[in-house]
């Protein structure tokens, strides 16, 4: 850097390189350092964790298995109108016969078969009983003979939906998790007796605001008792918080089995002091209580580990200035203390309700059949029901529920903040 | 709510003394869990409350007898090894990538930041059910459920979240200064690196390794999905046991998985007053 230049010269580094220059240069330098020690992490986690949700997100729509396995038959519908009230005609018949062939011949029929009986029940057996047949079939005149083997090749309701699926991509995943279906005049909700997936969208929020409320309710005294107690005595407190923080999550809600149910600890004690009658002890779990027992429990921490950082940060100052201006304690911790303490409600409760909705260990172990979220209900069309669709379509809806909470959690917190004990 | 002052009114003393009460059932409840399943772990009866025997502290009421069939049975011992060979791996692999990426998080000019932070710290974020459905969908198409690869990469994605936290945490209060003193002292970026900033985040980087390690040995939720029968874990086998026909045994197993928790927490805590220390925040 030499002044000795003309004064309206850029300014110079020592090898002569303009200033601005050597600066961009350095910066650009220190930015690819940095990505070079991000990069690999974040591929990772880009293949391990983001692709999964990545491919979640495309099985909720994809249906590619309509079009792959019946291709003649997709295209040949495409000229049939279901507004004309009538079955489609022997073209579409010889395209599904030769369709079927090639996959029977694959076993691919009863796939299909399943997959468009999540949409119109009888589907999956209709596949399956034309697949054995369709070999015999003789040349000509399908239409007739497909209506032979199952008089369901000539109902209406049957052509429609695979009409409805011959796309790449479809909605009704997103419609089912909704408890909506089409019909023929598009969209509609089934009956509200059968309305699982609402109720249990409406039940997995309900009981995540019973636990959150609860949490609130137990976690606020602790952590107003830990934020004024002296630090040596607080500190040793606070282990009492951090100890169940620590142990694992299934030690946790077998305890609770042990301690709730039927036989178990809470009851026997109840007996012995001769509250409750041997003969009818009480239910306490495998229903809505017994999971907003556990779920209490398990999720308090997270209430009372924020609250108390909060409260840490408030001056008891203030209470004894509002104590000199002559209000009572209660108006001052009311009037005062509380408003203050607002931050850390909102910190642990929204904190604590996004990991209530997302749970599922514990409501499947203690919660019976009345006390289980979203969560389980996912689980059962992964391993049992094998309906991957849906479950993926739950799982977006439940995903897109959680961002909005953490969109508002960072807006109101800051995901930097969250607090690991 | 220290002492009470000498002037106390009486309902002053009956707040007081109400309020401790509240404060010590919330703090039962807390350890009511722990409280009763140690000692149900010993009981010498297949039952899962506490018999006349054990309430008369009778000697013939306890034995070790669960604690025996858990260090003897081939499930839980099979089970046992089973996450005591994916845990570390796993942790080993988010530790090293979550400090590299920690490190380059921390300097000062990061591009796009907010998004790449979000992107890392979302196995954390996302419901572990949800977690669990994308990789078991994801894994079986590129083939790797069911195997151990499989489940050592899972969870090393949903470990990496704390070790990034808990290492920038440390690199809040480090000295940059330092790093340029070693580098005009004439130490390349590597020697400065191992001899001069390691051992300052060391603290935060064990933090972290525990953390994602408990992750791991903890999960149930995506090993039960992502893994098979040939990686049944520990949490998977009592998952099961809890489920299907429950087995005192998973008493004992729960009291072995405290004591380790015990473990860890004080390791932490000693860490955190260490790290403290080293970056001059506390007296200690």
């Amino acid at each position: 850097m030499s002044n000795a230049q003309a004064d309206n010269a850029a300014m110079v580094s020592a090898d002569g390189v303009p200033l601005k220059v050597s600066l961009a240069r350095a910066l650009r330098r220190q930015k690819i350092r940095a990505l070079f020690l991000i990069a690999p992490l974040l591929i990772f986690v880009l293949i391990s964790f983001i692709a999964p949700i990545a491919d979640m997100l495309f099985r909720s729509v994809e249906n590619t298995i309509v079009p792959d396995t019946l291709p003649k038959t997709v295209v040949a519908l495409q000229e049939w109108d279901p507004a004309t009230g009538e079955v489609p005609g022997e073209s579409v018949f010889a395209a599904l016969h030769a369709d079927l062939l090639v996959a029977a011949d694959e076993k691919t029929h009863t796939r299909v078969g399943q997959r468009l009986n999540y949409e119109t029940p009888g589907i999956s057996s209709l596949f399956r009983k034309s697949g054995r047949r369709v070999e015999r079939m003789d040349p000509g005149n399908y239409k007739e003979q497909f209506i032979k083997i199952d008089k369901d090749w000539g109902n209406m309701a049957v052509w429609e939906t695979i009409k409805r699926l011959s796309g790449d991509y479809t909605s009704s995943y997103f419609l089912s998790a909704v408890d909506a279906k089409w019909s023929h005049d598009g969209i509609e909700f089934v009956p509200e007796n059968e309305q699982i997936y609402q109720t249990l969208f409406v039940r997995t929020l309900v009981l995540s605001v019973a636990i959150t409320f609860t949490c609130v309710l137990l976690g606020y005294p602790i952590a107003f008792l830990l934020s004024n107690l002296p630090m040596r005595t607080s500190n040793m407190l606070l282990i009492l918080v951090l100890l169940p923080f620590w142990t694992s999550l299934l030690v946790r809600t077998s305890s609770w089995i042990v301690l709730l149910q039927q036989q178990g600890v809470i009851n026997d004690l109840l007996v012995a002091i001769g509250l409750v009658d041997d003969q009818n002890r009480l239910e306490l779990m495998y229903n809505q209580f017994g999971t907003i027992v556990a779920m209490t429990h398990i999720l308090l921490p997270f209430m009372i580990l924020p609250l108390y950082s909060v409260m840490k940060t408030i001056s008891p100052s203030y209470v004894r200035a509002a104590k000199s201006l002559g209000a009572n304690d209660w108006t001052a911790f009311w009037k005062v203390y509380f408003p203050n303490s607002i931050p850390g409600i909102g910190a642990g409760a929204i904190l604590v309700f996004i990991l209530s909705i997302g749970y599922y260990i514990t409501p499947e172990l203690v919660g019976g059949t009345t006390g289980t979220f979203i969560s389980n209900r996912i689980a059962y069309h992964i391993s049992s029901s094998l309906n991957w669709g849906l479950a993926a379509a739950l799982g977006v809806i439940l995903l897109a529920l959680i961002l909005v909470f953490y969109w508002l959690y960072d807006k109101f917190v800051g995901i930097d903040n969250v607090a690991l004990g | 709510m220290a002492a009470l002052p000498p002037y106390a009114s009486s309902a002053q003393i009956a707040w007081h003394y109400g309020f401790r009460t509240i404060c010590t059932l919330i703090f039962l409840f807390l350890m009511l869990p722990i409280l009763v399943i140690v000692p149900l772990s010993f009981n010498a009866e297949n039952f899962f409350t506490f018999t006349k025997a054990m309430l008369e502290l009778d000697p013939d009421g306890y034995s070790l007898k669960h604690y025996n069939d858990f260090f003897t049975n081939s499930d839980w011992q099979g089970a046992l090894g089973n996450s005591l060979r994916i845990a570390p791996m796993a942790t080993l692999l988010s530790t090293g990538l979550g400090t590299l990426a920690a490190i380059g998080l921390s300097q000062q000019h990061v591009p796009f930041k907010g998004a790449i932070m979000a992107i890392l710290i979302s196995p954390m974020i996302v419901p572990l059910i949800i977690s669990a459905a994308g990789m078991y969908f994801f894994y079986s198409r590129i083939g790797l459920q069911g195997t151990y690869w499989g489940v050592v990469l899972a969870h090393a994605a949903l470990g990496t979240p704390f070790v990034i936290i808990t290492v920038t945490a440390t690199l809040v209060g480090f000295d940059r200064s330092l790093v340029r003193a070693a580098a005009s002292l004439g130490a390349n970026p590597v020697t400065t690196f191992v001899k001069v900033q390691m051992p300052l985040i060391l603290p935060g980087v064990i933090s972290g390794a525990l953390f994602a390690f408990i992750t791991s040995f903890d999960e149930v939720v995506v090993v039960l999905f992502v893994g098979s029968a040939g990686q049944k874990t520990l949490p998977w086998q009592m998952f099961t046991g809890l489920r299907e026909q429950i087995s005192p045994t998973i008493l004992a197993v729960a009291t072995v998985l405290i004591a380790i928790s015990i473990l860890l927490l004080s390791t932490l805590e000693l860490l955190r007053r260490r790290s403290e220390r080293l970056r001059g925040l506390s007296p200690g």
